[in-house]
């Protein structure tokens, strides 16, 4: 049973013209098999959540907490938080020139497992993960995220997932961009490995589209940096129906 | 036997001549030399009685003989440096494949040096339709000024590797002219690790139509080291190609690298196909790269001409990626360097060539060993 305790979050993005606030007061926990969709406009600051949980240098705290488990996320480095079982698939996974996948993903697994996985065994662990994803076994032998469409990064994200089986897991988009083919096979993907591990999820996306193949336990409107209402999944269905302009001046009258 | 001429181009030299006193004294600000440190290798520019031989052990292809000037290849100095050591190498190190041979193995040739200071003159001549691999070795614990004179007959095919490798020590001015046969290939790479003032200059022609020049170079400079590159191609034939592919890194105050790639395509080069691209990756902020591509076309009649040159720092947005999948960042960072360097060199045409330099380039910058192993064995 673990816990992603977030509380009163404020953060900005780093700038050429200075720090801009983007988190204006998050506050949410996510427990252990539990998902929590968060949905929001564009620029409402999505992403910026998923990136100061992981730890990305553009962006600096300026009030509030992270923990998991009780342990202070926002002193760790950015390999720390993911050793910790934070892991953040990402709305725009980046390139890496010149390492492969399969020499990426097994640098990677040797970190968070703490000593290489057997090469013969891990060749096996690596094709089971990409064949339930669809993958086609050469897709190892490519360079991270290099050419790759955006079914194949967010596939590539998916894949990650499961093979490092975090506690919690932040998905910022995962279904943005993907043909019903692609989303259906991440979807399951993530449903496996949500079944698999009893993992506690954070799910950003913008469309209720996802919601259809993975299903939240919670859903929360995200709306210029804060959470301004919380509920079941009966609110994605208002949100589909109505959009988020409801929110949007909510949001802004009380700022 | 000497020879002045004048070329009417900017790229190529004006002086070639095995006179010393063709040459002037470089002061420092003349374009070949303005980024180097002049200073500190003045001793180069005279004739020095004290200075060694550079040698190497004999083997099939490998013999050491004494210096015949006229018989000292058909290649001219074209600085004073190169004309001082030309005249003063006592010994030359010939490597000659004859016609129509295929070696399997490489030919290493380890050059050592006799004294603290050294003029070198190396042969290398590849016959008709021959098919070898050459890797010199060179002598990092001592001062080395010298050519590395190589000729690939017609339809032959070469693949030669320099290795720089070893203590930053030592000075290390070197000019590498290369004459590619008709339809010849050559694949010359330069691996440039060690010494401390190094200037290596590869410079291609063509003997005759289709011939094909490939040069690559991988460079690690830190610690103030001073490593420069310039490559001069010069496209006289038609219907030849020539790909130049050069990438550094480096790291460390005062360490500077320079990489200038010439390439001319004369009137009668009609058909070519060039293409030359330096990159560099400066690991902090204490480092300077210089990187010059220049092109000069005096036809129009080509396949295809480019170039590229870029220098960048380390990219966050990477290492973030890395970091975010529990890498340590001293790990994502060996990962990011190897992944920078691995596309030269699997071009190298030596999958143990290629992972020896990862090795070293990984061993140089403090990084791990063991991630280095279980990355060439999951590739
Ligand atoms: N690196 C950045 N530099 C400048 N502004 C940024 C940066 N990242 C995000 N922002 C700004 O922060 C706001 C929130 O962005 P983001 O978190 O990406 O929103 P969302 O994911 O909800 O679309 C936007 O106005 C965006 O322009
Ligand atoms: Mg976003």
């Amino acid at each position: 049973m673990s816990t992603l305790q977030i509380t009163d979050l404020h953060a900005s993005v780093l700038t050429d013209e200075g720090p801009r606030e983007i988190l204006r007061g998050v506050t949410l926990t996510v427990d252990s098999g539990s998902t929590h969709a968060v949905m929001g406009p564009n620029g409402s600051g999505k992403s910026t959540l998923a990136y100061v949980i992981a730890g990305h240098p553009k962006y600096v705290v300026t009030q509030g907490s992270v923990t998991l488990d009780g342990q202070d996320v926002l002193t760790m480095s950015v390999d720390e938080r993911a050793r910790a079982g934070l892991f953040l698939a990402m709305q725009y996974p980046v390139e890496v020139p010149g390492v492969s996948v399969s020499n990426f993903l097994r640098t990677s697994a040797t970190a968070m497992r703490g000593e290489a996985p057997k090469l013969r065994t891990w060749v096996k662990e690596m094709k089971e993960a990409m064949a339930a994803l669809q993958m086609d076994p050469k897709f190892a032998e490519r360079n991270v995220n290099e050419g790759f469409s955006g079914g194949e990064k967010k596939r590539h994200e998916i894949l990650q997932l499961a093979l490092m089986k975090p506690k919690i897991a932040i998905l910022d988009e995962t279904d943005s961009g993907l043909d019903v083919d692609a989303l259906r096979a991440v979807s399951e993907g993530f449903n496996a490995f949500r079944e698999e591990t009893g993992a506690g999820t954070l799910l950003i996306t913008h469309y209720t589209r996802i919601l259809q193949y993975i299903h939240p336990d919670h859903v929360h409107v995200f709306v210029d940096g804060r959470i301004v209402e919380s509920g079941g999944p009966e609110l994605a269905a208002v949100l589909e129906s109505d959009g988020y302009e409801r929110f949007v001046s909510a949001g802004s009258t009380a700022s | 036997m000497t020879t002045l001429q004048a070329p009417p181009t900017d790229l190529a030299p004006v002086v070639i001549s095995a006179r010393i006193d063709d040459f002037a004294v470089p002061h420092g600000r003349e374009e070949e030399w303005r980024f180097t440190p002049i200073g500190e290798i003045a001793g180069f520019f005279e004739p020095d009685p004290a200075a060694g031989a550079v040698i190497a052990e004999d083997s099939s292809f490998v013999t050491v003989v004494d210096m015949d000037h006229d018989n000292a290849g058909r290649w001219l100095p074209v600085d004073r440096a190169a004309a001082v050591a030309r005249a003063g190498a006592p010994r030359v190190v010939r490597v000659r494949v004859p016609d129509d041979t295929v070696v399997e193995e490489p030919i290493v040739v380890t050059l050592s040096g006799e004294a603290a200071r050294n003029h070198a003159h190396v042969e290398v001549r590849l016959g008709r339709h021959s098919k070898a691999t050459v890797v010199v070795a060179h002598d990092l614990a001592v001062d080395v000024s010298g050519a590395l004179v190589t000729e690939i007959g017609d339809g032959a095919h070469l693949t030669m590797l320099s290795v720089m490798d070893g203590p930053a020590t030592s000075v290390q001015l070197w000019h590498w002219p290369v004459r590619v046969g008709r339809d010849a290939t050559f694949i010359g790479s330069t691996v440039t690790i060690g010494g401390r003032i190094v200037r290596m200059l590869p410079s291609v022609t063509y003997d005759g139509p289709g011939g094909s020049a490939t040069l690559l170079g991988a460079f690690l400079a830190d610690g103030g080291q001073f490593i420069e590159h310039r490559i001069l191609v010069e496209h006289v034939a038609p219907h030849c190609t020539s790909s130049v592919i050069y990438k550094g890194a480096l790291e460390g105050a005062g360490t500077h690298t320079v990489w200038v790639g010439d390439v001319v395509v004369r009137r009668d080069a009609v058909g070519t196909d060039t293409y030359e691209m330096n990159r560099n990756l400066l690991l902090d902020d204490g480092a300077r790269a210089d990187s010059v591509p220049n092109l000069e076309l005096e036809t129009g009649d080509i396949a295809s001409a480019g170039h590229a040159s870029a220098t960048g720092r380390f990219d966050d947005q990477q290492l973030f990626y890395l970091q975010s999948r529990g890498i340590p960042e001293k790990v994502a960072r060996q990962l990011v360097v190897r992944g920078f360097f691995v596309d030269v060199l699997s071009r190298l045409g030596s999958a143990h060539w290629r992972d020896t330099v990862l090795a070293r380039i990984a061993q140089r910058l403090g990084m791990d060993p063991e991630l280095e192993s279980s990355l060439e064995e999951t590739a």
